[in-house]
């Protein structure tokens, strides 16, 4: 199964909601303002590297962009996807749940 | 109002910008704002806190966003006399980012110079 999270980890809980409530061996796509939870060294950051022993986390590269940021800003084994990439998930996942 | 622009009134405004660029509109109608308050020659400070620090975030590029870069405008602050931005260390650091990371020179303050900064304005804006 397939999760996005579009906000920003420092203003809602939708990310800490998701990763408390998905099963194992879930993706997680961080889209947005989501891909602020896909950063190291802040307070959101150990929670996201705990749930990366269950679940595959993916963020989307032009949203990165947007922001400044590059994979030099990551946490590690964060996969960066293109719009391609983004379709090719969706399509390889039957179910997709986005927490807004 | 323009009796009061003709005596040379002049408040101390600032502006507080709390969220992240991008994903809503607010960081760039505050800009927008900003350059209002600046037209009319008021003494004109920013501050950043929480999701707003990252509204300064360097190399921010739009382009497969398909939105405005609107974060070439912060750079361009300086030629309509606002100088004055201050960003929260505090929040700055619980993002991961430092003052290294930013694309302009500003003055990171801690918490409790920040509220100084907000008691001593005298009109408020918040984004």
């Amino acid at each position: 199964m397939l999760h996005t999270v579009n906000k920003s980890p420092f203003e809602k809980n939708s990310l800490e909601t998701c990763l408390r409530l998905i099963s194992e061996s879930s993706s997680v796509l961080l889209i947005e303002d989501g891909v602020y939870g896909a950063l190291k060294n802040t307070s959101v950051s150990d929670t996201v590297i705990n749930a990366q022993k269950t679940s595959k986390f993916y963020v989307l590269g032009p949203d990165l962009k947007a922001r400044g940021l590059d994979k030099s800003s990551l946490i590690s084994n964060i996969e960066i996807i293109d719009y391609k990439g983004f379709v090719d998930l969706t399509v390889k996942n039957e179910k997709i749940q986005n927490w807004l | 109002m323009e009796e009061e622009l003709e005596s040379g009134v002049v408040k101390k405004f600032l502006y507080i910008n709390r969220r992240a660029p991008h994903g809503t509109v607010y960081a760039h109608e505050a800009l927008e704002v900003v350059l209002i308050g600046a037209a009319f020659e008021q003494d004109v400070s920013l501050a950043f806190i929480d999701d707003g620090v990252f509204q300064l975030k360097k190399d921010q590029d739009t382009s497969e966003i398909y939105t405005k870069n609107f974060s070439k405008i912060y750079k361009a602050l300086e030629m309509y006399d606002v100088e004055k931005l201050y960003v929260e260390k505090e929040s700055l650091e619980s993002r991961g980012l430092t003052e290294e990371d930013l694309s302009v020179d500003v003055k990171v303050i801690d918490s409790s110079e920040m509220k100084a900064l907000i008691t001593d304005s005298e009109v408020i804006f918040n984004f």
